[in-house]
């Protein structure tokens, strides 16, 4: 594959553009923010106030930016893919001076009317630089030691900052964005297999730092993964929100037990039930059926991105797109894992659903990213 | 071009969309996870978690039941349940807490202490919390709150029941008192009864009142509400108001208890009247009393001292818990002991000159020089010392012993009441247990004019003088009616003593009271119809040296209060055909004769009357004495009421008139509601 960034890119007129935009995707994406929509109305009691209407809007703002992202000509996000990454990581030192504290952790910068989380733009940064790495490096290369570690530092930088905030959902994420990047690069599986064993070296080393003076997790975060292993040891204290979660999962039943007359939702027994757990209240009140059928709206946003990133005649595009897919796809599975107890409570919000402003901002960029890979597919003639 | 394509991509890492597919495949395995385990707990185990949902949402609240009142034999309320009239702030639901509690106290008088408690309490409790302001306002306080709840937003006027005793001292011994229910007091308890976990919940600790608790107490109801995640009800679901306690109805005649109550004022007294017919005691007052009312809610430090330290004990039920040495009172069932055993025969004269010689010790009797010859009545009637120790000597301990148990001492019975003492019938065997001593004729003596080990209760007593006049083993009962149905006592059993033997003793009984020389003449009964039989009795609380009897005993009037003899008297009345029998007990009272065979007189009279008995039933020469202690315990009562009214009356500057409002409703037996009980499940 010849290095096309010095060619023109290939001519097409707006309209053409958006013709060519992955409708289907802009769809499904148009559908699950309508399920959270109705489930943030239902959790508010019936409101749009305090969550739905900001919810809209910010979807609303956030569309038109995923479409005039994906308008963008794909070479131009190529160049920033660089500067981004060395601005994310330039964030994610700076929150760690000057952000402010939140749910226990430092995470936000305020930019006055919005709150910047660099650990989520982070996400993307990431998944752009190695993507731009690897379109770089010749694909011979791609397993060569050397060449393995530049990536792995790549990283291995950004996550250790999010593990510092402490924020192990979002490490977790960055670790498996940029693992999936490296994968579709072509990288031998031998390398997956040996970073398996040493990332299970890792998690052992974790826990046999709890109680010394280098642990590596705050103390409620190893409570977290216990309680994840046997929540009924402790059923009203960390426990309790995978237990109730469950429970509020379970009583929904097959068709639920109607818009809003969850009980476990209504009645506050779900903790952040407009965050992390609103997936559990839409189970409550919509049932296997709503479930199931939130389920499938998402597997379809992954297979239709994935034939989408087979289409991608570029290398960039590929690697780039597919690598933010994975990242989307990530969110909802350990969200959804995490609310049926199949996962420790990790604080990963369900994408498009959950109420919050800048990674319902980013997810949508980050989706404007896929499609401008997907619009600009084909290499200039 | 063709070739170098070829020969990179065999050199090359694979294509990403070869590779993408690969991750697509793992992330449908993933999603097929996600849906497996969602029709795992949607659909396989639903149900489990729709029943745990439902243990979260629904909580179960104990509802207390209206707790049964007590009534005198007459149907006069002796512990009630008033309405207890409430105000509380709950802050979600008012804008500016220290505005609505200032507005508050212009209605309502409010201590700076409760304004600072209670914005303390509404700073500290979650907003939904009411936090009460004033308990047991009164009506007039309560509309007008009620009247200016608009102006007072979040300001809840509410109901509750409390135990009420209408009566305060005149029955406090008797009724007792309901207090909150300690932890001890939970373990102890086998029923498992979940009212007990209601905080607060009251309980009987005294009296009647703790006797008769299971009567009482009603079952517990119950009401399902729907609560959220901190408790806060959000509504009820459905209800069940229990079974509110069983009424009950006394013995007692409240008016002549009331009566006996004032007739001692400022004594230490106990007095007990029985139905010689049904054992029904009509009157049990023990004296002073103490204001139960002050218990219920806890009773404050320095009202509590008070009543420990004051030397005429109103806290004691004096007439069950206090043990005294019956002294002469005790003289009958010796006598009778004698008669029975054959060891003497009523005519039998007994020579007394002042003195009895055992040994080489002398014995004395009250009288310094002696009373002659005297027979069977006229031992009762003089009350003569030498004459009972001469039978007691014949007949010993144990033919005494036999007689007292059947007359009701040393044993507590079956009266429904706490802190029955058992009072003490020494025996051969119970001295050698006790003391490990054996028994002396002396011992016999002392006994025999109801001194020495000898110990009863006057209560028992009153059961001795009421077996006397019936000759059946009369057994005291205070309980006539539960809910609304009578208990019927069993009929007393013949006692098995011989009636020509018994008639003595009435006889003698009768000389003390109606005869112009018997120990209490001076307290008779003048209206014939209604004569009255008893015996004095003198019990000593010091020892009389020997060196003091050969100068002279000190009398009592001579000696501070606590060294004074205890002055007894137990009768029975009409002499022809017994209707009550009585003792009286005065503590340091002196002399049976002065101090309390009057007591027992005017509280005969009253319960043979009904009613305040006509000045011809007294003996006309103390017609005039009686007249004048009427009139000055009116006063006294009328002063004590004034006194009473007066602390009532101080009440705080009222800005909205209360003179439209309406009277307050008819306290009904609803069950208050109780607070959350049980914790959240699951």
């Amino acid at each position: 594959m010849t290095d096309f960034s010095t060619i023109p890119g290939e001519r097409l007129s707006l309209f053409g553009k958006l013709l060519r935009i992955n409708w289907p995707v802009t769809l499904l994406i148009a559908a699950i923010a309508c399920v959270g929509f109705v489930t943030l109305y239902s959790v508010a009691g019936g409101g749009f106030d305090p969550w739905a209407k900001r919810q809209m809007i910010r979807f609303g703002v956030g569309f038109a930016g995923m479409i005039v992202a994906a308008m963008i000509d794909i070479r131009y996000w190529r160049m920033a893919a660089a500067p981004f990454y060395i601005l994310s990581i330039g964030l994610l030192i700076a929150v760690e001076f000057m952000g402010s504290i939140g749910m226990g952790a430092q995470r936000w910068i305020d930019l006055g009317p919005v709150q910047l989380q660099p650990s989520e733009v982070m996400k993307i940064s990431l998944v752009m630089a190695l993507a731009r790495y690897y379109d770089w490096l010749d694909p011979g290369k791609v397993n060569r030691p050397l060449w393995v570690a530049l990536a792995l530092l790549l990283i291995a930088v950004p996550a250790a900052l999010v593990l510092k905030q402490p924020d192990l959902g979002t490490a977790i994420l960055l670790g498996a964005g940029g693992a999936t990047v490296m994968f579709l690069a072509g990288l031998s599986w031998w390398y997956f297999v040996t970073m398996g064993a040493a990332a299970v070296g890792a998690v052992s080393a974790v826990f046999a730092s709890r109680g010394t003076e280098w642990q590596l997790l705050k103390d409620y975060q190893f409570r977290r993964i216990e309680t994840f292993l046997d929540p009924s040891t402790d059923p009203l204290g960390a426990g309790y929100h995978i237990t109730q979660s469950k429970i509020a999962f379970g009583s929904g039943g097959l068709t639920g037990r109607g818009f809003m007359q969850g009980t476990q939702s209504q009645l506050n027994f779900l903790p952040e039930k407009h965050t992390d757990f609103i997936f559990t209240t839409l189970a409550e009140e919509f049932g296997y059926f709503g479930t199931m059928s939130l389920l499938m709206l998402y597997a379809l946003v992954i297979v239709f991105c994935v034939f989408s990133v087979v289409a991608m005649k570029r290398r960039f595009n590929s690697l780039m797109a597919g690598g933010l897919t994975m990242t989307f796809f990530l969110l909802f599975s350990i969200n959804m894992a995490m609310v049926t107890g199949l996962a420790p409570v990790v604080g990963v919000p369900l994408p498009l659903v959950s109420y919050g402003g800048s990674s319902l901002m980013v997810l949508l960029f980050s989706f404007g990213l896929i499609q401008s890979a997907y619009v600009h597919r084909h290499p200039p003639r | 071009m063709k070739l170098s394509f070829i020969k990179r991509k065999q050199r090359a890492a694979p294509d990403p969309a070869r590779r993408a597919l690969v991750l697509l495949g793992a992330q449908v395995a993933v999603m097929g996870t996600l849906a497996w385990r969602m029709r795992q707990l949607q659909v396989v185990e639903s149900e489990q978690y729709l029943t745990m949902a439902e243990d979260n949402r629904i909580n179960v609240q104990i509802l207390a039941p209206a707790r049964g009142r007590i009534f005198d034999r007459y149907g006069e309320p002796l512990a009630d349940n008033r309405q207890n009239y409430r105000i509380q702030i709950v802050r979600e639901q008012t804008e500016a807490p220290e505005e609505t509690v200032r507005r508050l106290g212009d209605l309502i008088a409010l201590s700076d202490e409760t304004r600072e408690r209670v914005l303390k309490e509404m700073a500290s409790k979650s907003g939904f919390v009411p936090v009460v302001v004033a308990e047991h306002l009164d009506w007039k306080d309560f509309a007008l709150v009620n009247a200016n709840a608009p102006a007072l937003s979040g300001v809840q006027p509410e109901v509750g029941l409390t135990r009420y005793y209408p009566e305060a001292e005149a029955l406090a011994h008797v009724v007792g008192y309901v207090a909150a229910v300690t932890e001890e007091e939970i373990a102890r308890d086998d029923t498992r009864d979940p009212l007990l976990t209601i905080p607060d919940f009251k309980i009987g600790k005294n009296g009647i009142e703790r006797e008769a608790e299971a009567h009482l107490r009603g079952s517990a109801g119950a009401r399902r509400i729907e609560v959220n995640a901190v408790g806060r009800v959000i509504r009820e679901l459905d209800r069940d108001d229990g079974d509110a306690g069983a009424d009950l109805n006394l013995t007692i005649d409240l008016g002549l208890q009331r009566f006996a109550m004032e007739r001692v004022i400022g004594q230490s007294v106990s007095a007990t009247v029985i139905d010689v017919e049904t054992g029904d005691v009509v009157a049990m007052a023990s004296a002073p009393g103490f204001d139960p009312n002050s218990f219920v809610f806890g009773i404050s430090h320095s009202e509590w001292g008070a009543l420990t330290s004051d030397k005429l004990r109103p806290l004691t039920n004096k007439t069950i818990s206090d043990l005294y040495p019956p002294g002469s009172t005790f003289k009958m069932l010796v006598a009778l002991a004698g008669l029975e055993t054959g060891a003497i025969s009523p005519h039998e004269k007994v020579f007394c000159n002042g003195r009895y010689k055992l040994g080489t010790r002398y014995f004395h009797c009250w009288r310094r020089g002696g009373h002659g010859h005297v027979n069977m009545r006229e031992g009762i009637q003089h009350s003569c010392d030498v004459y009972f120790y001469d039978i007691a000597k014949r007949i010993g301990i144990d033919a005494i012993a036999e007689t007292a148990f059947k007359f009701g001492l040393g044993e507590a019975g079956p009266l429904e009441i706490p802190n029955i003492k058992n009072g003490l019938v020494p025996t051969k065997d119970w001295k050698k247990a006790n003391r490990d001593e054996s028994w002396q004729v002396g011992d016999t003596l002392n006994t025999g004019i109801g001194q020495g080990f000898l110990l009863t209760t006057p209560l028992q007593l009153a059961v001795m003088a009421s077996r006397i006049a019936s000759g059946k083993r009369v057994q005291p009962r205070l309980i006539r009616a539960i809910g609304g149905v009578e208990v019927t006592p069993a009929p007393a059993e013949d006692l098995g003593v011989r009636p020509e033997n018994l008639a003595v003793v009435r006889d003698g009984m009768n000389l003390v009271s109606n005869n112009r020389r018997g120990t209490a003449y001076r307290a008779r009964i003048e209206e014939p119809t209604m004569h009255m039989a008893g015996k004095t009795g003198t019990a000593q609380v010091r020892r009389i040296t020997t060196a003091e009897r050969a100068t002279g005993v000190i009398k009592n009037k001579d000696l501070p209060w606590e060294q004074r003899d205890h002055a007894l008297f137990v009768a029975y009345a009409p002499v022809d055909k017994p209707k009550y029998a009585i003792s009286v007990v005065v503590e340091h009272g002196g002399g049976g004769s002065t101090a309390a065979a009057p007591i027992a007189r005017d509280i005969l009279l009253r319960a043979l009357y009904g009613e305040e008995p006509p000045l011809t039933a007294y003996p006309p020469e103390q017609r005039g004495l009686i007249e004048e202690e009427r009139l000055q315990r009116a006063l006294q009562l009328q002063a004590m009421e004034a006194e009473q009214a007066s602390l009532n009356g101080a009440e705080g500057v009222r800005i909205w008139s209360a003179s439209d409002i309406a009277a307050p409703p008819r306290p009904n037996p609803r069950p208050f509601d109780g607070r959350l009980a049980g914790g959240r499940e699951g």
